[in-house]
């Protein structure tokens, strides 16, 4: 036991956020950001349990091209293939609205923006305690109605308003508003409120980013997941009052019969496409855009090197922002939009392959002549660039408009999107858990089980994943409960991947519980990171920061050294020409 | 399994990546395709390559000093951002240019109208006659002019490398020629409720021969009621929920024996006579039959008086209840005799 550590035992008990104060009141009615980050993890990822669980029954239903779970009979037809209409349906929901949009804003970013500001908190606390109960109001209301129509459809018992939902999470009228399930109208009210807690978290760190960057901080010294935390926000704010608008007016549809997107009534069911994906194309880059700055953060800190092309990143995810809102028509190229039209988002689509490419040069160009650690987080982001890659490059042909005509709609899409929201941006969030949770919970994670991890859902992913985009291209549609036996052998390997997928989440749950029941104390810096939460004892204090910390260039890594005994990293004693004089000095961490 | 490997060795499956061409468009498809495909391959290699070259090459290893290394380099930065940008403008003008091959049909195609109802297509062809079978001639171009009764469905063709959402209040067009003979695969892909998976259905393509022959044939003109009404049972899709023969669908009461039988609606009972039948043929939900949803679409437009009149005429001809024989007499006989 080394001397610090010696007399660190000695010391009183630690006064940190988790410390400071006790009771479940002090949880439920805390405006302290890292509670609040804390709080939405436990409900995010009850989520993502939750649509996984589905994922899983989903491919383990597909296993047979008849639906093996229901005996073989006119009547259990009908039912089997309404409970896997229910299922993909509380699956993709679910997954939206619940665990990919909120996940790395809500829980990582809650965390890490005032640390990474080197502020107290977010900009409005109580907003942000709103932004989570609105979560969880939106939360419980869709869970209950999907749920509800799993339970009637599978095993027909009745709860209470528990519909069910059968439009998937698109909703496209008129089905929606003529011939889905009841729930429809309560679903929707859930997607609806479940939108508000995005604005909300949205316009809370915009002003965050503008008010409270200290001293020294200028724009372009932020930390790049603040960057893509800004872009995302900017699309949270403006994006998703379309998508309410859209919402309420399905509602108005469906219960008042309005007549603006059902064509018995004289509406247009292609005006609801345009409304839902005004919104939900720019909804794919507040998914991915933080997953993108958290591998930026990973890729610098575990390959001890500045990240590369600080400039051309950061503005690459305001352009991912900007040109994402002007592409949402590319959902349409077989709907019966004007060729006109087409043409022009087919263009505007491969503007955001640009950016996208520009990324991941900038991240191969970091990893150049760096001092690669193997942790479990650089793991996942070596992960997230190969998935992102392959689900950025098959993103050409579904903008190119002859390939994507055969490819619309087909397994193909699935594999894509999925390579993009599961491959990159699952991958991103796991490699920032790991990357934080030495800072969040005071703890660190056995890192042998957590690359095991990394490596096994690589593998799983990919078996899971890549024979979709064969079936694809062989033109097997989506939504499909049932299937022509032709492609069986795609859908029985696609779903032993998937369960090679659940062993290693499963593993990396049961990692970070050991880490969080029998870790290793962490040290402040167990990286070597230069971004100010790391400046910052871990777990942080209930105030972040004892004294105010002094801004230095986030890249910065030559300012640290290994200190073998702490088993982390500490100011540099003897600053290198490098590094920037003087300030790095005064950044001295309070612990040690 | 085995049916997989019987296609691949038969070459019906057609390559790893796309099935095979059955029209004239999808060789422009296809090309366009592996010239993607080629591009995506040399740019995951190069990622590929790069992320495991400096990953074990700039492993951290014990007690080595750290390397220089630039920040940025503008002019490396510049370029791997236009090089992206000419690769796609390249691809996105294929794309237009195969597009625009593939929307715009000539004046001339011979039309067929499709008309998509949860869940099944109907095709009307220009002498009037429908059925729920597509038969194409090969070699002749054919435009598909698409609607639908009830929610958004898709007519794709997977060999032929088109596909269209079929839109109620809009018609939709595509056009395909196709180039060889044979059966393929039409597959609903806009997700349109319980039965989507099941809404499948295939396309003939045959010699233009043959096709006028079947095209002749259409409608069942000339057949006796009994058999035209079995033939519009077949052809209209009433079979896709009604059986003939008492077996249960799940989805709507069998017409076996259904004639002069009670049937329970939610508004009490009726007896299934003429009169009722009419009814709810012309006029479908109208009375909703306990223990089935009222999915039956309407049938305006797609049945006239002599159709519905053959249809019952089916529907009494496979009842118990309905007698076609000569009674046996019964009683005297009074009046003048021979």
């Amino acid at each position: 036991m080394s001397i610090a550590e010696y007399q660190s035992q000695k010391k009183p008990k630690v006064d940190n956020y988790l410390t400071h104060n006790r009771g479940f009141l002090s949880w439920a009615l805390t405006l302290d950001h890292k509670r609040i980050g804390l709080l939405y993890m436990m409900f995010v990822l009850s989520a993502f349990l939750l649509g996984g669980t589905f994922a899983v029954l989903l491919r383990t239903s597909l296993l047979t091209p008849n639906h093996w779970m229901f005996p073989s009979d006119p009547a259990h037809d009908t039912q089997a293939k309404l409970f896997y209409n229910n299922m993909f349906s509380l699956h993709g929901a679910v997954m939206v609205f619940m665990f990919i949009i909120p996940a790395i804003p809500a829980i990582l970013g809650n965390f890490m923006l005032p640390m990474m500001l080197g502020a107290k908190d977010v900009a409005f606390p109580r907003l942000n305690l709103m932004s989570f109960y609105i979560y969880c109001l939106g939360a419980i209301l869709f869970t209950w109605i999907l749920m509800g129509g799993i339970l009637r459809t599978a095993f027909n018992i009745h709860l209470p308003f528990g519909f069910g939902l059968d439009t998937g999470w698109t909703f496209y009228t008129p089905f929606s508003t003529s011939k889905a399930e009841d729930g429809m109208v309560a679903g929707v009210l859930g997607a609806f409120i479940l939108g508000f807690s995005s604005i909300l978290t949205g316009v809370n760190f915009i002003a965050s980013i503008h008010t409270l960057r200290p001293r020294g901080m200028t724009w372009f010294r932020m930390p790049l997941f603040l960057w893509a935390l800004y872009a995302t926000s900017i699309i949270q704010v403006l994006a998703t009052p379309v998508l309410a608008i859209t919402l309420l007016l399905l509602i108005a549809e469906r219960l008042l019969h309005v007549g603006i997107f059902d064509s018995s009534l004289g509406g247009d069911p292609v005006l609801f496409q345009h409304f839902f994906w005004f919104y939900s194309h720019p909804a794919v880059y507040i998914m991915i855009l933080p997953g993108m700055g958290v591998i930026s953060e990973v890729i610098s800190v575990h390959s001890r090197k500045h990240i590369f092309g600080y400039n051309f990143i950061a503005l690459s995810s305001v352009a991912l922002a900007l040109l994402g809102f002007l592409v949402w028509g590319h959902h349409l190229f077989v709907a019966g939009q004007s060729n006109l039209v087409d043409s022009i988002f087919s263009l505007l689509t491969f503007s955001v392959a640009i950016p996208s490419a520009v990324k991941v040069f900038n991240w191969l160009g970091t990893l150049y002549r760096g001092s690669i650690r193997f942790t479990p987080a650089m793991l996942f982001a070596m992960g997230f660039i190969l998935l992102f890659t392959i689900g950025g490059l098959t993103g050409l042909f579904l903008g190119a408009l002859a390939t994507d005509v055969p490819l619309h709609d087909t397994y193909f899409v699935i594999a894509h999107f999925h390579y993009v929201m599961v491959g990159s941006m699952v991958f991103a969030f796991l490699a920032g858990m790991y990357h934080w949770f030495p800072k969040m919970f005071g703890k660190m994670c056995n890192p042998a089980w957590g690359r095991f991890a990394a490596i096994l859902l690589f593998i799983g992913f990919n078996t899971t994943f890549f024979p979709q985009f064969v079936m694809g291209a062989h033109g097997s549609p989506r939504r499909w409960a049932t299937y022509p036996v032709e492609f069986q052998p795609y859908h029985v390997i696609s779903t032993i991947g998937s369960y090679i997928m659940a062993i290693s989440l499963i593993t990396v749950a049961l990692n970070w519980l050991a880490g969080l029941l029998w870790g290793k104390k962490a040290p402040a810096n167990p990286w070597g990171g230069n971004s100010l939460e790391w400046h910052c004892p871990s777990p942080p204090p209930y105030d972040n920061f004892p004294t105010p910390p002094v801004v230095d260039d986030p890249y910065n890594l030559a300012a640290w050294e290994y200190d073998a005994s702490i088993e982390g990293w500490v100011p540099r004693k003897s600053q290198p020409a490098a590094a920037t004089g003087p300030a790095a000095n005064r950044t001295r961490p309070v612990t040690h | 399994m085995n049916a997989m490997l019987n296609n691949l060795a038969s070459g019906a499956w057609g390559g790893f990546w796309m099935p095979p061409e059955g029209s004239a468009m999808a060789g422009e498809v296809d090309w366009l395709f592996f010239f993607i495909y080629w591009i995506c391959v040399f740019f995951f290699l190069l990622v590929l390559v790069l992320l495991v070259a400096f990953a074990w090459k700039y492993r951290y290893r014990e007690g080595q000093p750290m390397l220089d290394a630039p920040k940025h380099n503008t002019a490396l930065e510049l370029t791997w951002t236009f090089i992206p940008t000419l690769i796609v403008i390249v691809i996105f003008f294929y794309g237009f240019k195969g597009y625009m091959h593939l929307a715009v049909p000539p004046p001339d195609a011979y039309e067929v109208d499709v008309t998509a109802r949860m869940w099944s297509y109907s095709f009307r062809y220009p002498n009037g006659e429908q059925s729920n079978e597509l038969h194409i001639p090969v070699n002749t171009p054919v435009v598909f002019v698409l609607t639908s009764d009830d929610v958004i469905h898709g007519f794709y063709l997977p060999l032929f490398r088109v596909k269209k959402d079929i839109v109620p209040g809009r018609y939709n067009k595509i056009w395909v020629q196709a180039t060889s003979l044979g059966t393929s695969d039409i597959f609903c892909t806009q997700y349109c409720g319980q039965d989507h998976s099941s809404m499948r259905n295939h396309v003939v393509v045959e010699s233009r021969a043959d096709f006028v022959e079947w095209l002749g044939k259409l409608g069942g003109g000339g057949l006796p009621p009994v058999q035209r009404g079995k033939y519009l049972w077949e052809t209209r899709g009433c079979q896709q929920c009604h059986s003939t023969d008492g077996a249960a669908t799940g989805k709507a009461p069998t017409w076996k024996d259904l004639f002069m039988s009670p049937v329970q609606t939610m508004d009490g009972m009726h007896m299934a006579d003429e009169d009722y039948l009419h009814e709810v043929i012309t006029h479908p939900n109208i009375h909703p039959i306990a223990g089935f949803q009222p999915i039956m679409p309407p049938t305006e437009g797609l049945l006239n008086e002599k159709d519905v009149g053959d249809i019952i005429a089916y529907i009494k001809s496979i009842s118990k209840n309905y007698h076609p024989a000569l009674p046996a007499a019964t009683g005297p006989t009074t009046g003048p005799s021979k």
